[in-house]
């Protein structure tokens, strides 16, 4: 994995200094210096279910990809730049409303997952042929590589990744940002568009990785500095790191891209199958279309599903799950939920045994200790759809 | 008593043959909130650097070595439900095993207070 990186050549985000001033502690990842907790993952972690959190997630990888041929306009520029990112996804990305977003994956030739990554239809007439793209810090290099190749002469890569990327998520995220910026309230669940704040342009966006409701917004470094020393002004709002976020996310059974998603894995027994729209179902042009439409049609040999210890030993990343003393899959991500202060764990088990209810066990510290395959999210959702 | 601490950050309360053991407050505060611990059985024997128990954050798992070698006599069961305590109180309630010493001299090899205060600013 690259998340870690000798710490002499670290990058640091425009956050940095402020994360210093509010007592972070900072660790390696993805290639940055970042917080991984300020006052404690446990109290991050409740306050961002209960109120908003700020995180600085400026490692990830913003960009846009713009149509070189500028004669086109619209729904035709449009379509035009999504038969080039359709490439390398299933999903339709042609067939997006103005502003609208979508989760999808980038595919290698045999349908294993290179990236998970969200991309978005600029709501704006004169963005038309462009489209906003978020991909993962820890593999922004490859991705953008990748772009570029496929699309030598045909599109343009923007990086955005010196602009700052923010998140606010939480049930009072919405009440705190429009004290900050107008209208965008307005924005339901995936739908982003332009705003404004301190005269300088906010790319927000109404989504997130915590299973709440919340908004990420793209903004200039300056401002995005300024902006977030505003928001944290705000009483309903605190520094959240990388611990919480990493906690939230799995108790809204979101995948990390290295640990619950990999190239060894395909997007239908990553139960991902909901990101390939039905015309691309039916036009089969992605990426080892053949591999992933055959698990479509006949099931796929393993399944990604919960797992809920039924002792009080949490089950980390490569446990070992057993069924009828038979090793039949391992954890991908795995720790402690503290919303419902039990332990919660995501793996891959045969297909089979893939039913809510179903009965393993994990291999924890050289014994073996009861568990259960549950649904996945462990906690309820709160999109504003 | 003395108390006598390991670059592990475990310490060990000595009351002639008798010790007791724990994660330091410099160890508790690093790891975050606890939310398991595990605790070896009684009559357990341990070599000094042994792992002995495992402490667990919401993040990660850490083993607890022995500070010295010697045969368990007591764990503190209390903390399965409430690991939490290691936070609260990590060099009082919060202590982990009950040992007999086998070899007193080991404790030779261990930091004091000071030397640990000392180690612990230059880690």
């Amino acid at each position: 994995m690259s998340e870690t990186t000798s710490p002499d050549k670290l990058r640091v985000t425009s956050l940095y200094d402020l994360h210093q001033a509010c007592g972070a502690r900072m660790v390696p990842f993805a290639g940055y210096h970042m917080p991984v907790q300020f006052d404690g993952v446990k109290v991050e972690h409740l306050w961002t279910r209960s109120h908003a959190g700020l995180f600085d997630v400026s490692h990830m990888g913003p960009c846009y990809l713009r149509l070189i041929d500028t004669s086109l306009r619209g729904d035709a520029a449009h379509k035009a730049v999504s038969a080039l990112i359709e490439q390398l996804v299933p999903s339709a990305i042609a067939t997006l409303k103005p502003g609208q977003a979508r989760l999808t994956v980038l595919l290698d030739q045999y349908g294993g997952i290179l990236d998970d990554l969200i991309i978005t239809r600029p709501a704006e007439p004169e963005l038309q042929g462009q489209l906003y793209i978020v991909v993962n810090g820890a593999v922004k290099a490859q991705d953008w590589a990748l772009f570029d190749r496929t699309f030598d002469g045909q599109a343009e890569l923007v990086t955005a990744d010196k602009q700052c990327l923010l998140a606010l998520q939480g049930p009072e995220a919405e009440a705190v940002l429009a004290t900050q910026i107008d209208g965008c309230t307005a924005l339901s669940f995936m739908q982003s568009g332009l705003f404004e704040w301190g005269g300088q342009p906010v790319r927000v966006s109404r989504l997130g990785y915590t299973g709440e409701d919340g908004f990420e917004l793209l903004v200039p470094a300056g401002a995005g500095i300024a902006l977030s020393q505003r928001l944290l002004a705000d009483d309903r709002v605190k520094p959240i790191g990388l611990g919480a976020r990493d906690s939230l996310r799995l108790e809204s059974g979101l995948c990390l891209y290295g640990h619950d998603i990999t190239a060894d894995h395909e997007p239908v027994e990553a139960g991902l199958q909901w990101v390939i729209q039905k015309s691309r179902r039916e036009s089969g042009d992605f990426p080892g279309a053949k591999r992933i439409l055959s698990a479509l049609q006949n099931g796929p040999e393993q399944k990604r599903v919960g797992i809920r210890p039924l002792e009080r030993a949490p089950a980390r990343e490569g446990t070992e799950i057993y069924h009828d003393g038979q090793i039949v899959g391992q954890v991908t991500s795995g720790g402690f939920s503290p919303s419902l202060e039990i332990p919660i764990a995501m793996g891959y088990v045969r297909a089979d045994l893939g039913l809510d209810g179903t009965r393993i066990e994990l291999m924890v510290r050289g014994k073996l200790r009861p568990a259960e395959i549950c649904q996945l999210p462990f906690v309820q959702q709160n999109y504003k759809r | 008593m003395p108390i006598f601490y390991t670059k592990d950050h475990e310490w060990i309360s000595v009351e002639g043959k008798n010790a007791t053991t724990g994660i330091t407050a410099y160890a508790a505060e690093q790891l975050g909130d606890v939310v398991f611990v595990e605790t070896p059985d009684v009559g357990l024997k341990v070599a000094k650097g042994q792992d002995m128990a495992v402490v667990e954050s919401v993040k990660a798992a850490s083993d607890v070595y022995a500070p010295v070698g010697g045969e368990v006599t007591k764990s503190n069961e209390a903390l399965a439900d409430a690991p939490e305590t290691v936070n609260d109180d990590p060099e009082g309630e919060g202590w982990f095993v009950k040992l007999t010493l086998s070899d007193p001299s080991e404790l030779d090899e261990l930091m004091d207070a000071a030397a640990y205060k000392t180690f612990c600013e230059n880690a």
